[in-house]
């Protein structure tokens, strides 16, 4: 089979699992004896999702992938000795404390310490998750319920909608908004209107989700931009779930605030942090939740009732890694600060690419990512069908058609 | 915030046996006969695996597929199909799980809604209560009762279920029952006949089984470990639920799996990628190799799932003379990692104010711990709120440790002179 073959394969059972839904329920009922092999109320309409859907497309070798976020550069080689050395340990391979590693807790709450600039108990005010996914899940799955309404800025991170419906309760969304008539983009023109913003804000509001650095457009939201949420978080009484698992990921000129730090807030946030991202290790799925005891023994209570404890070596070597670059921190040595720089470079030499291809790139202040906006390229899409969004058709003609 | 700030689905659930006597184990430095997990290194040949998979190329340390890592999901496959007798498919029928909790978890989220019952046989893995309730469901218990005609009862084979009592439990609410064959904590091994007359009843009520095998290679004397899943008529309604953890003694690197039909996998990894989404990699790619070595030493003397219950066998004796010889009565595992003994004959006096109101085995185990240096896990913590006081005179034993450990726990039992 050749390339071209194995790519539309590919590309065909995407399609099949983006259009499971009616298709697998008529299937069950069909390939089944039985009826009540159904599934929870819970799951109802969550069954899709984009990284299922389009990393088994991508995963053919042969194309060039800068869809899911993760890097194909090695992480610093320190954190990877630092696992085959903690496997070697035996005690390492097994059991640990639940709610996270002692050594890891222990490290967190020293290095977040110093960055929020308060005291952090490293058994009380600490959980260490499955990634940052984890944690939302966690910290979700404590704290919101039916007859609860979540705020969440749009773009978001696919995966709060669902969380958020499988607790139970009602998304209210909200859109980021382009300041219109600049000719060169950046995430910073995107911004969130105060007064639609407080217009979301009622009574059964629960929590606010916020992302910063965002996933996908790079913003950094700004002090005024958080203090903002803020007050509408104290006057409404509502919590924060703040996900910042690009922290360390802030390009030159811009700067990283924890909207737990702000007055008031550090008692009604919860702040997600991914290891996966700050040691360029996604495959390690180790996060952690930071926050206030009293929120923090509820997420508690889920892990213990979920998976109980997270892989030991990982959390041990996770905690090397943090200690050593704990020394380093404010120094160009410290992994925290010398991915970004070596990241700003990568960022910058994309959008190059991006407008001398004729597209326009919004340059991110953060993260991973970068937005293009392909409309200037008018490229008819016709051919591949008429029933998905525009945006969806180019990434798949992309990977079908542009393969060499 | 004047309404309630946790969701209700934490209430009821915020207890925990093993967070509360971990804890307890590591503040006394106990010499732990606790919690589960081998004191020992698990096999050269996983280790060596692993090492390899941290070297490996960046992908090691990079976002697997969701649902398992393709090179795990094949090993299961091709190992769990020859066993079962039924062709598993890899991406279809199998989900990687964080450890066979996590599975567990996900198996209920999916499967259970308000109001369903799940009937969870007694005593239980005490994670089967609060992931039902969490889920909304309601949990109903049936009890595994020593056989009267016997005289003492010395093994976990001598513990049985009632066909007509389990079969009264059964309403139109109930969704699905949970098995745990070996059982933790009785070392119980369901024969084949006891596991027909549980299908039966799936299959007449049309409903779901979810067996729960982490120790499935590790059964003593004459015992042999038979899966639900391949009687007939019983794949399409199982979920089998494995873990690395127990397989491999590796009980750190959380790696589990559930294996079932795929129509109704499909829900367990809805619930899955709208939670953890995936599963650390390096571990799952050392996990997939130990496979497949076993795949090719199935059988023979170097496979360690031979070896491992070999070596168990052992101290599973060395620990039952020990407890006999101070006078506690074990009951003899015929799988497992864990041996219940009765601490009805002994007389100690236990004088501790701040257990006073609790159940006679949690006060006994912490008095064992605190003041006697030895970690052990009170039995009635297996049981329902219900039943629990009928229940409150074993204690449970881990002996997946080394001789050493188990010495030092006999120094200690020897020294109560309890007979």
């Amino acid at each position: 089979m050749n390339v071209t073959q194995q790519v539309l394969k590919s590309i065909k059972s995407a399609r099949r699992s983006v259009y499971i839904n009616c298709r697998r329920k008529f299937c069950a009922s069909q390939c089944t004896m039985t009826s009540r092999h159904t599934h929870s109320k819970r799951i109802e309409g969550l069954d899709k999702n984009v990284w299922v859907a389009f990393t088994s497309v991508a995963a053919d070798p042969s194309i060039v992938n800068l869809g899911q976020g993760y890097p194909d550069i090695p992480p610093p080689s320190y954190v990877k000795e630092a696992l085959a050395k903690a496997a070697s340990v035996d005690k390492i391979n097994q059991y640990t404390r639940g709610f996270g590693h002692p050594s890891l807790v222990k490290a967190l709450a020293q290095v977040y310490g110093k960055v929020y600039g308060r005291h952090i108990d490293p058994f009380k005010d600490i959980l260490v998750t499955v990634g940052g996914y984890g944690s939302l899940f966690s910290t979700m799955q404590a704290l919101v319920e039916e007859g609860d309404e979540v705020i969440i800025i749009e773009p978001f991170f696919d995966c709060y909608v669902p969380m958020v419906r499988m607790a139970g309760a009602k998304p209210v969304l909200i859109p980021l908004r382009l300041k219109p008539g600049k000719k060169t983009i950046t995430s910073a023109d995107w911004f969130l209107d105060p007064e639609e913003l407080s217009s979301k804000f009622n009574s059964k509001t629960k929590a606010i989700i916020i992302n910063t650095p965002n996933n996908p457009i790079g913003k950094i939201f700004s002090r005024d931009e958080l203090q903002m949420i803020a007050d509408l978080c104290i006057k409404h009484d509502t919590l924060c779930f703040s996900d910042e698992v690009y922290e360390w990921l802030i390009y030159r000129g811009n700067q990283h605030i924890k909207i737990a730090t702000l007055p008031g807030m550090w008692d009604r946030t919860i702040t997600i942090g991914s290891a996966g991202k700050t040691f360029s290790v996604t495959g390690w799925k180790l996060g952690w939740s930071i926050g206030p005891e009293h929120l923090m023994k509820h997420l508690q209570t889920v892990m213990q009732n979920t998976l109980y404890t997270c892989p030991t070596p990982l959390q041990e070597a996770v905690a090397q890694g943090l200690n050593l670059n704990y020394d380093l921190m404010g120094q160009p040595e410290c992994y925290f600060t010398s991915l970004a720089e070596e990241l700003q470079g990568k960022r910058d030499r994309m959008a190059t690419i991006m407008q001398e291809a004729g597209m326009t790139p919004v340059i991110p202040e953060g993260g991973y990512f970068m937005l293009v906006d392909v409309t200037s390229l008018n490229q008819d899409l016709s051919h591949m069908g008429d029933d998905e969004a525009y945006d969806y058709k180019f990434v798949k003609w992309m990977i079908k058609e542009k393969v060499n | 915030m004047s309404r309630q700030l946790n969701a209700h689905r934490t209430d009821g659930v915020k207890k925990n046996v093993w967070v509360e006597f971990s804890k307890l184990a590591a503040d006394y430095k106990a010499v732990n006969l606790g919690q589960g997990f081998p004191d020992f290194s698990p096999p050269r040949f996983i280790q060596e695996a692993f090492c390899k998979a941290v070297s490996g190329g960046p992908s090691m340390h990079q976002y697997t597929r969701a649902f398992g890592h393709p090179p795990l999901v094949k090993s299961l496959a091709k190992f769990f199909s020859r066993i079962v007798g039924h062709e598993i498919d890899p991406f279809e029928d199998i989900l990687v799980t964080v450890g066979a909790y996590q599975a567990l978890f996900s198996a209920c989220q999916a499967l259970v809604d308000e109001g369903d019952e799940v009937i969870i046989i007694e005593p239980f893995f005490d994670c089967y209560r609060p992931m039902v309730v969490m889920a909304g469901g309601k949990a109903v218990y049936v009890p595994l009762r020593p056989k009267k005609e016997s005289g003492a009862v010395l093994s976990s084979g001598d513990w049985v279920l009632s066909a007509e009592e389990l079969a009264s439990k059964i309403t139109p609410r109930t969704k699905a029952i949970i098995i745990n064959t070996p059982n933790n904590p009785l070392g119980k091994v369901y024969k084949t006949e006891e596991l027909q007359m549980i299908a039966d009843l799936c299959i007449k009520h049309d409903l779901l089984c979810i067996s729960d095998e982490v120790y499935e290679w590790l059964t003593y004397d004459e015992a042999k470990h038979v899966k639900i899943a391949s009687l007939p008529g019983m794949w399409d309604r199982t979920i089998t639920i494995g873990s690395a953890g127990k397989t491999f003694s590796a009980t750190g690197w959380k790696v589990g799996w559930a294996i079932g039909s795929a129509h109704v996998m499909k829900h367990i990894q809805t619930i899955h990628q709208n939670t953890v989404y995936d599963c650390a990699t390096a571990a799952q790619e050392a996990v997939a190799h130990g496979f497949d070595r076993e795949y090719e030493l199935f059988g023979t003397p170097e496979s360690y799932f031979q070896q491992l219950p070999d070596i168990l066998q052992h101290k599973r004796k060395k620990l039952a003379l020990c407890l006999e010889s101070v006078g506690l009565q074990p009951i003899m595992p015929e799988g497992g990692y864990f041996m219940i003994a009765d601490i009805s004959s002994v007389k100690m006096d236990i004088n501790d104010e701040s257990t006073k109101d609790e159940a006679y085995d949690f006060r006994f185990v912490k008095w064992l711990t605190k003041e006697k240096g030895l970690a052990t896990i009170p039995v009635s913590a297996f049981y329902s709120p219900e039943h629990s006081k009928e229940f409150n005179k074993y204690i449970r034993f881990c002996f997946v440790k080394e001789d050493s450990t188990l010495d030092a726990a006999a120094d200690i039992l020897r020294k109560l002179s309890m007979k």
